[in-house]
């Protein structure tokens, strides 16, 4: 009989040994998965891991990737973990993101064509503002009505991706695009750039600002009353209240937050990797966004390592495909996989293994 | 480099170069990049089998490599900057969404061969980057053709997904042949608003029967609405592929995307040192369309109309847009005998005489 | 104009999907888990009925076949979460990003195939008698065990012992296993019934409802499944309601195009979605109810500590 017994505090050998005991695990199993398909399972992983890395062909290109697909990660993930501590489930993050996007684009090409300096920060304001108004919905729905919020956030990303449709067909539509659906291209005209900041890094504001949120919630939550209060509220909610925590201002704090980190992330995507409004210009960062928050274990270091760590994984990912012919979708069971693994070795920071029945005592 | 490297190595090129049989052992690479996956039994998989075309023309002198459901923006850019460092000598991009990233990787590529589908061309637009389409509306004419002969209520559902230029063009074209064959015809058309979505595309289909119509027009591409159909007793068209498996009834003619000839023509072009820029529209002439098998279900006379029509369009007698046709508001669009033009045709965003109902904006 | 009988007719089939999927997590939502991996879970029924109907011909094998396969990945996530305590949103999310990936590979080779087609119960005659007929004999045997496990499932909450056990688990498990009940147990047995009924659901899919299988079917069917537990309260008989006002509204919009009448498409396109959000509103601000409702324990990491 297996029996866990939880420890006092959680095992800091553990913690700092179980992403990494994870990716090996899922390196064998995902290389038996490769096997399985007919495909040497070495090089596969050596490409899913090591090429975007290292190899001489990919290496240089690849590297700075990592900052572009790993930075809107981070920055939603960080938004969505204060939420998620707190017991506040914001899972329309990709939502947020497209009303980001729309208000931040739309902001900036009412200006075209001037190329003032002021309209890029103009631009970033607009975005977190769109994104924190489309969370305040389900935080007021919640705080007055006491709507659950996964359901509304959840539901509002379906509404969102109609309005986007209807403004990368119509209201958004570049007039000079020959009747094609699209925005004008914003990373491409100095007013609305959001150019790569240095050379062959890959860094754009969207990158700069996920680090600053990185140091910013450590700084909330490790030295700020309020992240005590976010702390208190996920894992003693009566006790948070006792202490004059006010959920009402919790939640609608939180959701705020992380909607506006959201839809500055759609926003910088759209105007600097993606470059214009698009009927599908989202990919689902709100949603991978949620897994590489957990997979950071909420913290903000831990995100910022967990979305370079998901970014390597569609990098390589990519090219286990062109190079190996790898499906898809075979990389989406990885990554799947990863994540399943990385919960179930969690419980060994958390709780000791023991064999055997309990003495009686 | 010292002497005796740029010895050796004036040496290998003069080898090189005496023996250009020999030289012919590095693979021609083709890079494929597809939007959906390629079992999606529709646009995809319809490029799909053109790329395995290019394989079976050229054998052992090709080499081709696919990437499946990439995102529009920076990870398509990605993806075909990893196929090129990788080797790919030439990129098929297949959807109108990856013009940003195609044009800007063949910025930084000029000496690899680009082909954008349903793109266009601009002043912009770099010299190694080729546009390419198919007149699907061609197609659309003999099967509105078919379509208004074969109804008996007079309403003739359509499923349609975005309101963009191409997907107007075929309602239009539709329209107009099937009006020629039966003036009191209606069209009623849905949007969908996705290209695939099987769930929708049935209920859509038995949302425009509940209207009355008794055959359906789609341009979304799954085959759910074929089942919808065949349980009614009513007629509908494959769309992309040839969705044979429906034949006799309910799929009494179908449109195939055909891009096999295409691709290895421009493949043989770019292994040849003869390709160049162009802006391809190709038509049932050219085999781009194709007209799947009208089968016995319709009646000899229509099945020899519409052949007839197809065999017209396809020797360049008979242009499917030729006046006198008006527009929507009544105004005058074309005059008796003259056909519209390209660029007027790609940039469509009005409906014809006759149609009732609005375009979404 | 619209007619109502074919509406209802459409929207119960369209609805079915999802209402499977719905009553099956509000079982497991009953006993106090939140399983977000119901779209990974249809997506392998769907997958797995495919195949193994194509394979046998027989639709109910593959019926059969969905329910298990949905089954058996369910148990990965039980595992996880009640043995190895692990967080159960992000443990969901996890499973629906690996059921779709695995999904996908498992049915490439099935790409463009017709299954072997269900039989409806009732004879073609029946389905030509005025209003009852389409509405309510016109169906394959898939509907109606949706609408009958839905009374099932309300009866057993409500009025069998194994529901009330089921419901003081969801409700504090500490003291439910404090009064000697196997709390594990009960909740993996409620996580398999809830992929058996996602996995029923999407099978009903790929066997029915296109009929045929594409990598990513389900488009999202999985999380209004989700959204349309909560909007029932947890209750068996408003979850049909939910499934079938969404599957109404979706039609309905579809028709409103048909017909021309000349609402903004965009607007009707996310008709369905908003139409939720305010009944849902309109529900839980009703203070009398909606606190009763979620199960207290939802969520809640169960830890026997004796």
């Amino acid at each position: 009989m297996i029996r866990l017994i939880k420890r006092p505090t959680p095992s800091r050998g553990w913690i700092v040994a179980t992403p990494v005991l994870a990716v090996i695990v899922t390196m064998i199993a995902g290389g038996i998965m490769f096997a399985l398909l007919g495909k040497d399972p070495f090089e596969a992983i050596r490409i899913i891991f090591l090429d975007p890395l290292f190899d001489d062909r990919f290496a240089a290109y690849s590297r700075p990737q990592l900052l572009v697909k790993a930075g809107p990660l981070i920055l939603i993930a960080i938004g969505l973990s204060l939420g998620f501590r707190a017991g506040i489930w914001n899972i329309g993050a990709e939502g947020q993101y497209i009303i980001g996007a729309i208000c931040g684009a739309g902001f900036g090409l009412a200006f075209y064509p001037s190329e003032n300096v002021l309209i890029f920060p103009g631009m970033v304001m607009a975005g977190a503002l769109g994104g924190w108004a489309w969370a305040m919905i389900p935080g007021i729905l919640k705080t007055r009505f006491r709507t659950n919020e996964i359901l509304v956030s959840l539901l509002l990303v379906y509404v969102a991706e109609a309005i986007l449709a209807s403004a990368a067909t119509n209201w958004l539509r570049n007039p000079d695009g020959a009747g094609f659906p699209g925005s004008r291209n914003l990373s491409r005209h100095a007013g609305t750039a959001n150019p790569e900041l240095l050379a062959n890094t890959g860094m754009h504001w969207g990158v700069v600002a996920a680090f600053i949120a990185v140091i910013a919630a450590y700084v909330l939550l490790n030295k700020h009353v309020l992240g005590y209060q976010i702390k208190l509220a996920g894992q003693a909610p009566r006790a948070a209240r006792f202490a004059g925590v006010n959920p009402t201002r919790l939640v609608l704090l939180c959701l705020g937050v992380s909607g506006a980190l959201a839809g500055m992330a759609g926003l910088f995507e759209v105007s600097g990797p993606a470059g214009q409004i698009s009927i599908d210009f989202n990919v689902g960062y709100g949603f991978t966004a949620i897994i590489v928050a957990f997979l950071g274990r909420l913290h903000p270091v831990g995100i910022l390592l967990a979305g370079l760590l998901m970014a390597l994984t569609y990098i390589g990912g990519e090219l286990a495909q062109l190079m190996m012919g790898i499906p898809a979708s075979a990389i989406q069971a990885f990554q799947g996989m990863l994540l399943f693994f990385l919960l179930a070795l969690d419980v060994l920071s958390n709780y000791q293994i023991k064999f055997g029945r309990e003495a009686v005592t | 480099m010292t002497k005796f490297t740029k010895l050796l190595a004036t040496a290998a090129v003069a080898v090189g170069l005496a023996l250009p049989a020999v030289a012919q052992e590095d693979p021609f690479q083709i890079g494929y990049v597809y939007v959906g996956p390629v079992g999606d039994y529709g646009w995809t998989w319809t490029h799909d089998q053109g790329r395995q075309a290019v394989e079976a023309a050229y054998g052992d002198r090709v080499e081709t490599v696919y990437a499946e459901n990439v995102p529009e923006g920076a990870d398509a850019e990605r993806v075909m900057t990893q196929m090129i460092l990788g080797g790919a000598d030439m990129i098929l991009t297949t959807s109108f969404g990856y013009r940003e990233a195609t044009e800007n990787v063949a910025r930084q590529f000029p000496d690899v061969h680009f082909e954008h589908a349903t793109g266009y061309l601009d002043d912009n637009s770099p010299s190694n980057v080729a546009v390419y389409s198919a007149r699907f509306y061609e197609g659309r004419a003999v099967m509105g053709h078919i379509a208004g002969h074969m109804t008996e209520s007079n309403i003739v559902g359509y499923i349609a997904s975005y309101p963009i230029p191409e997907v107007i063009r075929g309602i239009n074209s539709a329209f107009i042949h099937a009006r020629q064959v039966n003036p009191d015809v209606e069209f009623r058309v849905v949007w969908a608003y996705t290209w695939f979505d099987p769930a929708v595309e049935a209920d859509a289909a038995q949302a425009l029967l509940d209207a009355g119509a008794d055959v359906i027009l789609q341009h979304t591409d799954s085959t759910a609405p074929m089942t919808v159909l065949a349980a009614a007793g009513a007629y509908g068209f494959g769309q992309a592929s040839d969705m044979i498996q429906f034949a006799p009834a309910p799929r009494i003619s179908s449109i195939m995307d055909q891009w096999g000839d295409y691709y290895v023509r421009r493949v043989g072009e770019a292994m040849d040192g003869t390709w160049a820029q162009s802006n391809t529209w190709e038509g049932i002439a050219d085999g781009m369309v194709g007209i799947g098998e009208i089968t016995d279900a319709i009646p000899a006379e229509v099945r020899a109309s519409a052949t007839a029509l197809r065999d017209a369009i396809a020797a360049g007698t008979y242009q499917p847009f030729t006046g006198p046709i008006n527009r929507q508001d009544g105004s005058v669009w074309l005059a008796a005998g003259e056909t519209a033009d390209d660029l007027t045709l790609a940039t469509l965003r009005f409906y014809v005489e006759g149609l009732t109902g609005d375009i979404p904006n | 104009m619209i007619d109502p009988i074919t509406l209802i007719t459409a929207l119960i089939a369209t609805s079915t999907p999802i209402l499977l999927a719905a009553i099956g997590e509000l079982v497991v939502e009953k006993s106090g888990v939140l399983n977000l991996g119901v779209e990974g879970m249809m997506i392998i029924g769907a997958v797995c009925g495919f195949m193994v109907a194509v394979g046998t011909g027989s639709p109910w094998l593959g019926f059969v076949a969905g329910m298990a396969g949905a089954t058996a990945l369910s148990l990965v996530f039980a595992f996880l979460t009640q043995v190895l305590l692990s967080n159960q949103v992000a443990t969901g999310l996890a499973l629906t990003l690996f059921g779709l990936g695995l999904a996908a590979l498992l049915g490439e080779p099935y790409a463009g195939i017709i299954p072997p087609p269900t039989s409806d119960v009732f004879p073609q005659a029946m389905h030509a008698i005025p209003v009852i007929g389409p509405i309510l004999l016109s169906h394959d045997i898939i509907i109606y065990l949706s609408v009958a496990l839905v009374a099932a499932t309300w009866f057993v909450l409500k009025h069998t012992r194994v529901g009330l056990i089921l419901r003081a688990v969801g409700e504090n498990h500490d003291a439910a296993h404090a009064l000697g009940y196997k709390v594990v147990r009960i909740r993996v047995l409620a996580i398999m019934f809830g992929g058996a009924c996602a996995g029923l659901g999407g099978a009903y899919l790929s066997l029915v409802r296109v009929p045929s299988w594409t990598e990513g079917m389900t488009v999202g069917a999985g999380w209004i499944a989700l959204a349309i537990v909560v909007f029932a309260s947890w209750k068996p008989w408003r979850a049909l309601i939910g499934a079938y006002l969404f599957g109404g509204i979706a039609a309905l919009q579809l028709r409103l195009q048909a017909a021309e009448i000349g609402v903004p498409v965009a607007l009707l396109d996310a008709s369905p979605y908003l139409v939720t959000i305010i009944v849902l509103v309109v529900i839980s601000s009703d203070r009398s109810r909606a606190a009763l409702n979620a199960p207290a324990a939802l969520g809640r990491v169960f830890h026997a500590t004796s």
